[in-house]
């Protein structure tokens, strides 16, 4: 009799973890087939090759585009230096300061980040809404990411490798070159791709630093705004009409297959990385 | 050459030790190369921390004036204008002068980011431990992999997206088929009483927050569970113990902390999400919801909604308020990210733990 009671028990325990299991999985099916499901009429070519002044996205991609490669070029580059710093140049006290402070600054809300860029950025720096607040303020979210990943990945190479080329007696910078960073790239990759898909899916501190068109990019830094895809999930789910709830469904999975076409690019760039690694004298 | 064998080893204490090796060395055999590089990454470095200050510098600075205005008021008050921006008439309170009939009680948008947050909170972390312990114990090692997709998707997928499927597709079917349901527990709590709209409100708001959320209590608690010694479950087992007062004897009490740090953690994005709760929301200015269906507005969410007009304050006013409003958010959830990040640290022996997003 006890014991029955004891494996009905364990039968109950485990239904309701695998029922919690089944509410962690519903949402993102149900978020894809409704994305599906409300954007399906509007899923053709014209999404291509019209603005959203005519129902398209064509600028609104571009923007999104624009916008990553802003983040690649501006936060790739500091993040990675960043966290070389961190893991292989800082005194400890200074690294735990350092660390304290990008993680800090991973927990800030978005939207204070948006505010001040607003601020400080389009009104009293008088840049409008620019195409180089809005990548700064992006920086801001995925720095973090980029330093932590870099820095991760370097702690992880093997200690004999780093003390191999110290016995060489090599410079810290070819130590660096030559023995730490390439087992690192795949890690590091990793953390830029993961830069580049919050950089995708980001809209609360783009609003008031780029603002929004509905013409095309320019590559010009101030006064102009530009077009991205989130915005446009906002703005016409909030609308009234059909065709704009499809067009918010489509820029919505457009996002999707951005953020999975990101993830396949960093197993990529990490697979050959891996490759290249496996290939230098050990 | 001299070597510094034990600095940033494992007894370094400033954070988290990744690897318990010998690694820094010591100034000193740098080339002059060297020493440039280390200038330029050094640079690289301070830019996170300087941006932490800048922006909370910032936005101190932006909020002074609101906060001399209006004092406690700020905290107490439940009525939040801008006053006529088209009248030129001042009022004046405390030395600092607003457009006319300004009044900036915040009360309303603070209840709503802690509430939806908390609520959020209730919901997601018992499914999202279930939901880890049916992964690791339940579901074949060979299909971990696959179902855990899910959860990457959940964390990676944008927060418009999930104000999107909020408003025109989740809210209106728990407004049909849940909330009514949920209006019979009304004779026992009463802010379950009542009209349940049309699915854009506090309620809605807070399941969205709660599905964005799990992801990153989940990433944590996966983590802390692979943790457990192994040898402590199989001796629970040959007890004679069911696999449920395994869990429970073993496995939970040994991961405890772990899921409290991982809570406040998802509990510091909940509190700032902006985008979902600003479409989902409903809106809901100067008051607090009649019900938990009704409509309601957090810190972050007016902070979008109205920067736009508090443009348009010529006395710089608006703009300081919306800031007092940020800072208290700021406040908020720094602690609250601090406190899970320290036991966090308490808690990992040693292991890299996913936390947040991944920071």
């Amino acid at each position: 009799m006890r014991d029955l009671l004891r494996r009905g028990r364990d039968m109950l325990f485990w239904g309701l973890c695998l029922l919690a299991l089944a509410l962690v999985i519903a949402p993102s099916l149900a978020i894809i087939a409704s994305l599906l499901q409300q954007s399906w009429p509007a899923l053709n070519i014209n999404l291509f090759t019209n603005t959203t002044a005519t129902n398209g996205l064509q600028n609104a991609i571009l923007g999104s585009l624009l916008l990553m490669a802003g983040i690649l070029v501006v936060a790739g580059p500091i993040g990675i230096a960043g966290g070389i710093y961190l893991a292989e140049f800082a005194p400890p006290t200074r690294a735990g300061i350092l660390r304290l402070g990008y993680e800090t600054l991973a927990g800030i809300p978005s939207i204070i980040i948006g505010f001040v860029g607003y601020i400080v950025l389009a009104q009293e720096l008088h840049w409008g809404f620019s195409l180089l607040a809005a990548i700064l303020a992006l920086s801001a979210i995925v720095l973090p990411y980029v330093v932590k990943t870099t820095e991760v990945a370097l702690l992880q190479v093997p200690a004999t490798l780093r003390d191999a080329a110290v016995a060489l007696g090599l410079p810290r910078i070819t130590t660096l070159r030559r023995a730490l960073l390439p087992p690192a790239i795949p890690a590091i990759a990793s953390g830029v791709v993961v830069a580049l898909a919050i950089a995708v899916g980001e809209t609360a501190p783009l609003l008031y630093t780029v603002g929004f068109t509905s013409q095309d990019p320019t590559l010009s830094l101030f006064q102009h705004p530009i077009g991205y895809l989130t915005y446009v999930v906002y703005l016409n789910a909030t609308l009234p009409t059909k065709l704009e709830h499809e067009v918010a469904g489509a820029a919505g999975l457009l996002i999707l297959v951005m953020l999975l076409a990101l993830i396949g690019l960093g197993r990529l760039v990490a697979r050959r990385a891996a490759r290249y690694a496996a290939q230098l004298p050990s | 050459m001299r070597f510094n064998l034990t600095a940033g080893g494992a007894g370094d204490s400033a954070g988290p030790t990744f690897l318990p090796s010998a690694r820094r060395l010591a100034g000193a055999d740098l080339t002059g190369r060297d020493r440039a590089v280390r200038w330029v990454l050094l640079g690289a470095g301070l830019v996170p921390t300087l941006m932490l200050l800048f922006l909370t510098a910032e936005m101190v600075r932006e909020a002074i004036p609101a906060f001399v205005y209006s004092g406690w008021g700020l905290f107490t008050g439940h009525v939040f204008t801008f006053g006529n921006l088209y009248v030129t008439k001042l009022t004046v309170h405390n030395g600092v002068s607003a457009p006319h009939g300004a009044a900036y009680g915040a009360l309303p948008f603070i209840f709503g980011t802690l509430v939806s947050s908390l609520i959020a909170l209730i919901v997601a972390v018992p499914v999202a431990v279930g939901a880890v312990l049916a992964l690791t114990e339940r579901v074949p090692a060979r299909l971990q992999p696959g179902v855990s997709v899910f959860l990457e998707l959940l964390a990676g997928m944008p927060s418009v997206v999930y104000g999107f499927w909020g408003i025109l597709v989740f809210g209106p079917i728990l407004a049909q088929h849940l909330f009514p349901v949920l209006t019979h527990l009304g004779g026992v709590l009463p802010f379950f009483k009542g009209s349940v709209g049309y699915g854009e409100g506090l309620l809605t708001a807070s399941l969205v927050l709660a599905i964005m959320i799990i992801p990153i209590i989940a990433a944590t608690t996966r983590e802390l569970v692979r943790t457990v010694p192994i040898l402590a479950k199989e001796g629970a087992l040959a007890l004679g113990m069911t696999q449920y007062e395994t869990a429970k004897v073993v496995t939970l009490p040994y991961v405890r902390r772990g899921i409290l740090a991982a809570a406040i953690l998802g509990w510091a994005r909940a509190l700032g999400e902006t985008m979902a709760v600003l479409m989902i929301s409903g809106d809901l200015l100067n008051g607090f919801p009649a019900n938990i269906y009704s409509p309601f507005s957090t810190i972050a969410a007016t902070i979008v909604a109205m920067l736009d007009s508090a443009l348009t304050d010529a006395t710089g006013m608006a703009i300081h308020a919306l800031a007092a409003i940020g800072v208290i958010l700021l406040v908020i959830t720094l602690v609250t990210n601090l406190l899970g990040r320290l036991i966090i640290r308490r808690v990992s022996h040693g292991v890299v733990l996913p936390v947040g997003r991944g920071v």
